[in-house]
């Protein structure tokens, strides 16, 4: 007990109750505000900071997220269909993704898509076949044998990377359903769980996409060689980033055509719809063939910048080639005019 | 209705100080972003981070500084008015880089494609313009400059509601989908043009 100058008597306070911070707040609503937080940052004058939040290592987040824990897979490499050029990192290819459903941004997929479920999974088959099929999560990692082929991936924004998928032609899982001699199509669709996709609830988190997302091509093309069901990157399983647990991987045409996390493959003989066609049809045409000739409305596509290595000074530009230099491809579209079916 | 009993007030070394630490804060963020980009630290892509980063830094700036004149007026506080032509420098310093970035690092100064990518991309050219603009304004912000254009100082400095304009339609436009940030921005900028327009209102009734 102690008496202060003017003679008054001070008591040192003494909470009658204590509280652990945990206690006051329940984790769900705390992290839900961290994340209302987060959302607005870039509107305060935080704004400034949010090219900078991406940095690793300065900025990282102290939740604990546990990250998708990626399996090793089984896989013998296909030499002759791999490039030997500099591969992008791990690190990048799984941090910068363009997948609408897990939010806008590059960086948005690795950030919110790590507890996704990959399994079960059912990845169904159908339409103009004789012999429809479902797989299974076990299914689909090994009903096939995998292989690795090194491809480049061109996304549509003028950005390439190099990357080694694993995984099996989609021609062997679409003889395996036979289709009908008039299928002329193929259908895809990614799976819709707006309570797992954020963007498929929240518009503005989904850039406005008509959800789910779908992506189709002309059957000559699925059943080419290098049309590849991917189920691995790196030696593993892809992470929920990259389209897990099985996507599409066309590498001659622009990354939007090889559509995620596939939940539907459907044979068909009219030209089925696809989602950035169906968004805006003046920029983005069904074939999004990778073609230096023709520009995208804003801006050129005559070149891209490859992502590897390294920062600032260590990026390269380099020609885009027609068909993503996969000019085995060029069969395919003899007498189409390229400029029109672009 | 008015915010504070008196008009905010600061003495000269607080202003002095004030300015110090702004520029401090604005050109410390911008070569710390670099720094993190140079070491790749950035992300994936360090060269589209930067672009976006220096982009939303110019656009952020200039909202600041449009809110400085209605904050000096309703706070009051008519000291802020000291920092307005600073921090409408560096919208124009963020924007410079910002186009650099892009020249230098994105396109790697590939120099027929640079020019046909701002005449031929509207997006680009509608940036372009908004940056020649802030040139403009920047160059005619010394005080000698300022009295040596007299009475036509005030009618292009309003020009900035126009850069204004443009830039929000450079950033909406290069995004591959409308319902992004950009409505959040056009939002904002509404807001903090709503006083300006009733302020106009009054003046043109007044004319009348």
């Amino acid at each position: 007990m102690s008496f202060s100058k003017s003679g008054i008597m001070t008591k040192r306070f003494k909470p009658s109750q204590t509280f652990k911070s945990n206690e006051i707040t329940d984790e769900a609503v705390f992290s839900s505000r961290r994340s209302l937080l987060k959302s607005m940052g870039f509107v305060g004058a935080g704004a400034l900071l949010s090219g900078s939040a991406t940095a690793r290592g300065w900025f990282d987040d102290d939740e604990d997220k546990p990250a998708f824990k990626a399996k090793p897979l089984d896989f013998t490499r296909n030499d002759s269909l791999s490039t030997d050029e500099t591969m992008t990192p791990y690190a990048k290819v799984t941090s910068y993704n363009n997948f609408y459903e897990f939010g806008t941004s590059k960086d948005d997929p690795v950030e919110n898509a790590q507890n996704f479920q990959v399994d079960p999974w059912s990845l169904k088959i159908d339409g103009m076949v004789r012999n429809p099929i479902t797989l299974s999560y076990d299914d689909i990692l090994s009903k096939f044998p995998l292989e690795e082929r090194v491809y480049r991936l061109r996304c549509v924004e003028a950005w390439s990377m190099v990357i080694p998928w694993l995984g099996f032609e989609l021609n062997k899982l679409l003889k395996l359903a036979d289709p009908l001699g008039s299928a002329k199509y193929v259908a895809f669709k990614t799976l819709f769980d707006p309570k797992q996709m954020p963007g498929q609830r929240n518009p503005f988190m989904g850039g406005g996409i008509d959800y789910p997302y779908v992506e189709g091509l002309r059957l000559d093309e699925a059943m080419h060689p290098l049309s590849l069901m991917s189920v691995g990157v790196y030696g593993k399983t892809l992470p929920p980033q990259n389209g897990a647990p099985i996507r599409l991987v066309v590498p001659w045409k622009y990354g939007f055509k090889s559509i995620k996390s596939v939940v539907r493959i459907t044979l068909t003989d009219q030209e089925p719809p696809t989602t950035w066609n169906r968004l805006a049809a003046h920029e983005y045409g069904f074939y999004a063939n990778v073609n230096p000739n023709v520009a995208h409305p804003r801006w050129s596509q005559a070149s891209e910048r490859r992502i590897t290595k390294g920062g600032l000074f260590s990026q390269n530009r380099i020609d885009t080639e027609m068909f993503n230099g996969y000019q085995e491809v060029a069969p395919l579209y003899t007498n189409m005019d390229l400029t029109r079916y672009y | 209705m008015k915010l504070l009993n008196k008009p905010l007030r600061l003495s000269a070394w607080q202003i002095t100080l004030s300015k110090t630490l702004l520029h401090l804060l604005i050109l410390g963020w911008v070569i710390f972003t670099f720094y993190l980009g140079v070491t790749d630290n950035l992300g994936a892509d360090p060269v589209k981070a930067l672009i976006h980063f220096t982009g939303i830094g110019a656009l952020n700036l200039l909202l600041i500084t449009l809110l400085i004149s209605p904050a000096a007026r309703y706070l009051p506080a008519p000291v802020l008015m000291r920092f307005r032509r600073m921090l409408g420098i560096y919208v124009f310093v963020y924007a410079v880089i910002h186009l650099l970035t892009y020249i230098s690092f994105e396109l790697q100064f590939d120099w027929s494609l640079v020019v046909g990518e701002i005449v031929k991309r509207p997006y680009i050219t509608v940036g372009m313009v908004a940056l020649l603009l802030l040139a403009a304004l920047t160059i005619t912000s010394p005080n000698k400059v300022r009295q040596r254009l007299g009475k036509r100082w005030q009618p292009l400095h309003n020009t900035i509601y126009f850069v204004v304009f443009l830039a929000l339609l450079h950033f909406s436009w290069s995004r591959k989908t409308g319902l992004q940030e950009p409505v959040i921005y056009w939002a904002i900028a509404l807001l903090i043009l709503l006083p300006r327009l009733q302020y106009l209102k009054q003046r043109l009734q007044r004319a009348r």
